[in-house]
């Protein structure tokens, strides 16, 4: 029930954490004001701080994939807006509206490609997109994923961000949970390695499905990584929330993901790690 | 007629009050034919309420604090239940309840989540909420029915998964994940039946299965609509159009393809006539489980990976 209601609040707000406008950025945590060719050039990772900006699959897919081998899938699927949900605004006009804005088609990109030359399938979130939601497009296009690294015999890398399942789908959202879920036993069933990034944030439904079923779950630093978000938590148990909770340094600790990688090394752990299970 | 009245069943029982003061005064007076009138009066007045509820009057149903909940139903269906705990690596759920039992002949694991009835059996249940060890020690029971050979059957019924401090420690998101990667792949049957609320990943935990049932009144999506509402509208105040918009009854969720079957309940809700809606819901998993024994597992595996693999509604190849 509540576990949605702090990480929707972030869908809500998504404008303000976006990757920002101008030739100058202000660092979210330290202050610092950060050039943006020089932010780039970092990886979006505050030089100071070391202060992770939140990026989308484009950027990703650049910092992740060698030049010129990423091939997009999937590509037109759209939801079909099965519950004709409406809100205040109609689900269908938010669909439009945030195309539009984002050039996105849904909350995740699909396709192959290589990473220092080993062959993988990826899919990575955009939390641009109604806060990365997941509805039936992103169910279906992680199921395809899954479907295709088989086919191939390639490792499957999902990079996560998302507010959780997508309220607009209703039941149909939370089944993709388990459509998801289910999927990624054939993978296992191959041999096949499933490599999870969790980024920030990753909460509610994605959490609880392929996010946390990684062969090897790897979080960004700083990454807020829940089921319920903090505002839930703290509403229910009506008390102050422990020093760094939900961070990935938390998540470390408590035993859920293998290790922090600093998005800079983040391609060099990902060649070790294929190259250790291809020898 | 029980205690606890909603809002939409008060001219029910007004009406019914009534009659029961005419009854009274029937010794002197000779209105029999005025009472009769006013009970086929209450009888119309029963049909036509319950057969037009609204979305969120389901709901109120739903949570309707003497509705039967997993131990009632298990109590009602079965025999010879013998309760197991915990999950071998933290602790004993009581939010969360399963063993083996006899149902009909059929030896089955039953599992489901469990409410309180009282501030004090709530506080024992967490309110039917459960922590990551109630999805452990599920997915330990149905390892063992594996093993064994038995069918599960998990009754749903929670308000959601615990969201305290401690839970998200012990991972409630890996405990539910966990679950349905085990539950898509488990090879024996799994008849899900939702009985009351089916709130979200926290329902879904004990979710995945080859037949999902569902109650006449139950509710199952991806959020509670007072949730909804106080995100979607910003404010408590929406929760009836919100419950409108999520389209969350048994025959909205039979028509989305989720659900397979509707088990019917008595006029006014399963708490009306317990037995009848156990002896419904046990008619009903006795027929899925067997035509579903006739499967071999490889098949039923294969087969319940589609099933969830067809759910989702897009356009585009
Ligand atoms: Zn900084």
């Amino acid at each position: 029930m509540s576990w949605f209601k702090r990480s929707t609040k972030n869908i809500i707000s998504s404008e303000k954490k976006d990757l920002p406008e101008g030739s100058w950025v202000k660092c979210e945590k330290c202050g610092e004001m950060l050039h943006k060719s020089q932010l780039e050039d970092n990886m979006w990772t505050c030089n100071k701080c070391d202060y992770h900006f939140r990026i989308g699959s484009k950027e990703y897919i650049e910092i992740l994939i060698d030049r010129k081998t990423f091939k997009e899938t999937d590509k037109s699927l759209r939801s079909n807006d099965p519950l004709k949900f409406v809100d205040t605004k109609s689900y269908k006009v938010r669909l439009a509206e945030v195309e539009k804005k984002t050039g996105l088609t849904d909350a995740i990109r699909t396709g192959t490609g290589e990473i220092n030359g080993h062959k993988v399938v990826l899919g990575c979130m955009d939390f641009q997109f109604i806060g990365g939601s997941m509805g039936s497009v992103v169910g279906e296009k992680v199921a395809r994923a899954v479907d295709r690294a088989v086919k191939l015999k390639l490792p499957l890398i999902l990079i996560s961000q998302s507010g959780g399942a997508r309220m607009m789908e209703a039941a149909i959202s939370l089944m993709q949970l388990a459509k998801t879920s289910a999927r990624l036993t054939r993978l296992h069933k191959a041999g096949l390695p499933f490599i999870s990034i969790l980024t920030d944030p990753t909460t509610g439904g994605v959490t609880a499905s392929f996010a946390m079923l990684g062969d090897f779950n790897i979080a960004e630093p700083g990454a807020l990584i829940a089921f319920a978000g903090p505002r839930v938590v703290k509403q229910a148990v009506g008390k102050d929330l422990p020093e760094g909770f939900q961070k990935s340094e938390f998540l470390l600790d408590k035993g859920f993901v293998d290790m922090i990688v600093h998005r800079k090394e983040l391609k060099g752990k990902m060649t070790q790690l294929l190259g250790l299970l291809e020898s | 007629m029980g205690k606890q009245t909603l809002e939409f069943e008060k001219p029910i029982i007004e009406l019914e009050q009534k009659i029961d003061e005419m009854r009274k005064l029937s010794d002197q007076l000779d209105i029999a034919d005025e009472i009769a009138k006013l009970e086929s009066r209450v009888n119309e007045l029963r049909t036509n309420v319950y057969s037009n509820l609204s979305r969120w009057q389901r709901v109120q149903l739903a949570r309707h604090p003497e509705r039967p909940y997993s131990l009632d139903y298990i109590g009602l269906m079965t025999t010879d239940f013998m309760e197991l705990h915990g999950d071998r690596y933290f602790g004993d759920d009581h939010a969360v309840v399963g063993g083996l039992a006899k149902l009909g002949e059929e030896t089955v694991m039953v599992i489901g989540q469990q409410k309180g009835r009282d501030t004090k059996s709530n506080i024992y249940r967490n309110f039917g909420m459960p922590n990551p060890e109630g999805y452990r020690k599920a997915l330990r029971l149905m390892k063992l029915a594996e093993k064994f050979g038995k069918p599960v059957v998990t009754l749903l019924d929670t308000p959601g998964a615990y969201p305290g401090i401690e839970a998200e420690e012990r991972g409630q998101a890996e405990a539910i994940a966990r679950n349905l990667f085990e539950m898509a792949q488990l090879r024996v049957p799994i008849v899900v039946a939702i009985i009351g609320e089916g709130a979200s990943g926290g329902a879904l935990g004990l979710g995945v299965g080859d037949r999902i049932l569902m109650l006449e009144n139950a509710w199952y999506s991806v959020i509670a609509p007072e949730s909804c509402s106080s995100i979607l509208w910003r404010s408590w105040d929406y929760k009836e159009q919100a419950a409108e918009a999520l389209k969350l009854t048994a025959e909205d969720l039979l028509r989305q393809k989720i659900v397979d079957r509707i088990i019917p309940e008595p006029l006014g809700g399963a708490h009306k006539d317990p037995n009848f809606a156990a002896q419904a819901l046990k008619k009903a998993l006795l027929e899925e489980i067997t035509s579903l024994s006739k499967v071999k597992p490889d098949k039923l595996v294969d087969n319940r990976i589609a099933k969830f693999g067809a759910m989702g509604s897009y356009s585009g190849k």
